[in-house]
């Protein structure tokens, strides 16, 4: 079954008609060609494809397009021009600190780890906690290396760069 | 391929109606369990009743002191919202404990309930699996036994059900409304899943095209004091090999009120009654708990590659009812 969509990815308008078992990601992908959301496992397990939904983090992979009509979508692509203030060299603060901490190896999972904290760094600013926080310490979220690693645990490298990647995230969180 | 349609009903009405029309037919909410499941080939619908935006994504509260969860209300909402923080923490705590953030923010609250088991043979459809194709057998009873369950299984189904946040809502006798053909309900959520039995096709006790609006907190007072705890095989994004959630209410050192629910360890959220039965009036010790879980445990029939289950929920129920035990108590003044 065909359906019509309107989306706005990365700032830009778009109509188009899709099979109602399109995918967020499969949509972004091959439909509008918007590649940095990448196809790492298609389960939902890994976090490659993950992107702003609507303002909120999520693995494009499981999100069916037509659920999705008149949705705002934020790609790691798109990044930078949500960020204020904007960044001479085109990069959001999370990406430049992925730059400066040499955050990644093989660069498959970076796009994805990158929006994902941005998710992240909105959600512990609103005073969400995490499995690791402090029960009754309400409105206030520290972020420190385990508060990270939990929050970031929908994100895999396969290369192992957390190390680095935590880092880079406590630096863009500092900013 | 089979074509699949998609239909967004404008009230709970016209979403049953859709459904009851449609046998091959499912409801989607945040889709993050439904969409893999058809990805897999393990369920193939022809119809989506996209129902995401038809209930209420609010938690209210009620007259009664309880409060109201909207069914399309999603996790991340859920384990945030300071109302459950403060009053249900235990909740907030099991729902925190579930899945990553990106799946907390698109998985809803009904969705989360109605989730499918996890087991491996269920979601691989090369294998026989009588959850997934009735009569064909059941792999994991000679396989795999290390995920599976060891309370209230039967000879067709050891599937566990993989949800933390049904584990709080057993343990604090919170309940399901529903909408559905045969009109409307209210199920207490220990009551929703079933065990497997010779039916383990069906997970619940819904109709065809029935349809949870909302989840009902009912006000628990003690439940100020509550807490999860889960154990699994790495330290965050994976499910339970055994969880409990817990409220205990001590007074003068005596259990004067207990709820405890497990996960991990069947078909469905296992609440233990008997557990709670032995501890009331007793003193808020680490032997009293042991003895209860033991109680509780006692009619376990594990696999031989499961048996671990036992000590380790029995050690996770003595830890967290000391914990608990050890909080500042409810009804103590700061």
């Amino acid at each position: 079954m065909d359906i019509e969509i309107a989306v706005r990815v990365d700032g830009a308008d778009h109509r188009l008609t899709v099979d109602a078992r399109t995918t967020v990601l499969d949509l972004l992908r091959e439909r509008l060609g918007v590649t940095s959301p990448k196809k790492g496992c298609d389960h939902g397990q890994c976090g490659a494809c993950t992107v702003l939904l609507d303002g909120r983090r999520v693995n494009s992979c499981l999100a069916l397009a037509v659920a999705h009509d008149g949705a705002q979508i934020v790609t790691a692509a798109g990044l930078a021009a949500t960020a204020e203030p904007a960044d001479g060299d085109g990069l959001h603060p999370v990406q430049r600190a992925f730059v400066e901490r040499d955050a990644f190896q093989c660069g498959y999972c970076t796009p994805g780890q990158v929006v994902s904290a941005v998710g992240m760094l909105r959600e512990a600013a609103a005073g969400w906690p995490s499995a690791v926080s402090v029960p009754g310490d309400e409105g206030t979220v520290v972020l420190d290396e385990a508060e990270v690693r939990e929050r970031m645990s929908g994100n895999l490298c396969r290369c192992g760069a957390y190390a680095n990647i935590v880092p880079a995230i406590l630096d863009a969180a500092r900013r | 391929m089979r074509s699949l349609r998609y239909a967004r009903a404008t009230d709970a009405a016209e979403a049953v109606r859709l459904l009851v029309d449609a046998p091959d037919g499912a409801y989607l909410g945040g889709g993050t369990n439904l969409v893999d499941l058809m990805k897999l080939g393990v369920v193939e619908p022809g119809l989506l009743v996209d129902v995401r935006r038809l209930t209420s994504d609010r938690v209210e509260r009620r007259g009664d002191g309880g409060l109201t969860i909207g069914a399309a209300v999603p996790n991340s909402d859920l384990a945030a919202d300071p109302l459950i923080r403060t009053r249900y923490p235990v909740l907030s705590q099991a729902l925190l404990a579930g899945a990553s953030g990106q799946l907390r923010n698109a998985a809803t609250t009904a969705g989360n309930l109605l989730q499918r088991t996890r087991c491996g043979y269920f979601q691989d459809v090369t294998t026989a699996c009588n959850k997934r194709e009735p009569g064909s057998g059941c792999s994991a009873i000679d396989g795999q036994q290390r995920e599976m369950a060891v309370l209230g299984a039967s000879t067709q189904c050891v599937a566990t059900h993989p949800s933390d946040m049904a584990v709080a809502l057993a343990a604090l006798d919170a309940s399901v409304h529903t909408t559905g053909p045969s009109g409307r309900r209210t199920i207490p959520v220990t009551e929703l899943h079933r065990l497997p039995g010779d039916e383990p096709w069906r997970d619940t006790v819904l109709e065809h095209g029935e349809l949870i609006t909302a989840v009902e907190l009912p006000p628990l007072p003690f439940a100020t004091t509550s807490r999860y705890r889960k154990v699994r095989d790495r330290a965050s994004y994976a499910f339970a090999l055994v969880s409990a959630a817990a409220a205990l209410h001590v007074e003068g050192g005596v259990v004067r009120d207990v709820r405890l629910a497990l996960g991990g360890v069947a078909h469905k959220p296992w609440r233990a009654r008997r557990l709670e039965e032995a501890l009331r009036g007793l003193p808020a010790s680490a032997d009293n708990f042991a003895a209860a879980a033991d109680a509780e445990l006692s009619a376990a029939q594990p696999l031989p590659g499961n048996a671990f289950k036992l000590p380790l929920a029995r050690n996770v129920i003595v830890r967290l009812l000391s914990d608990l035990a050890a909080d500042r108590p409810y009804g103590d003044p700061a």
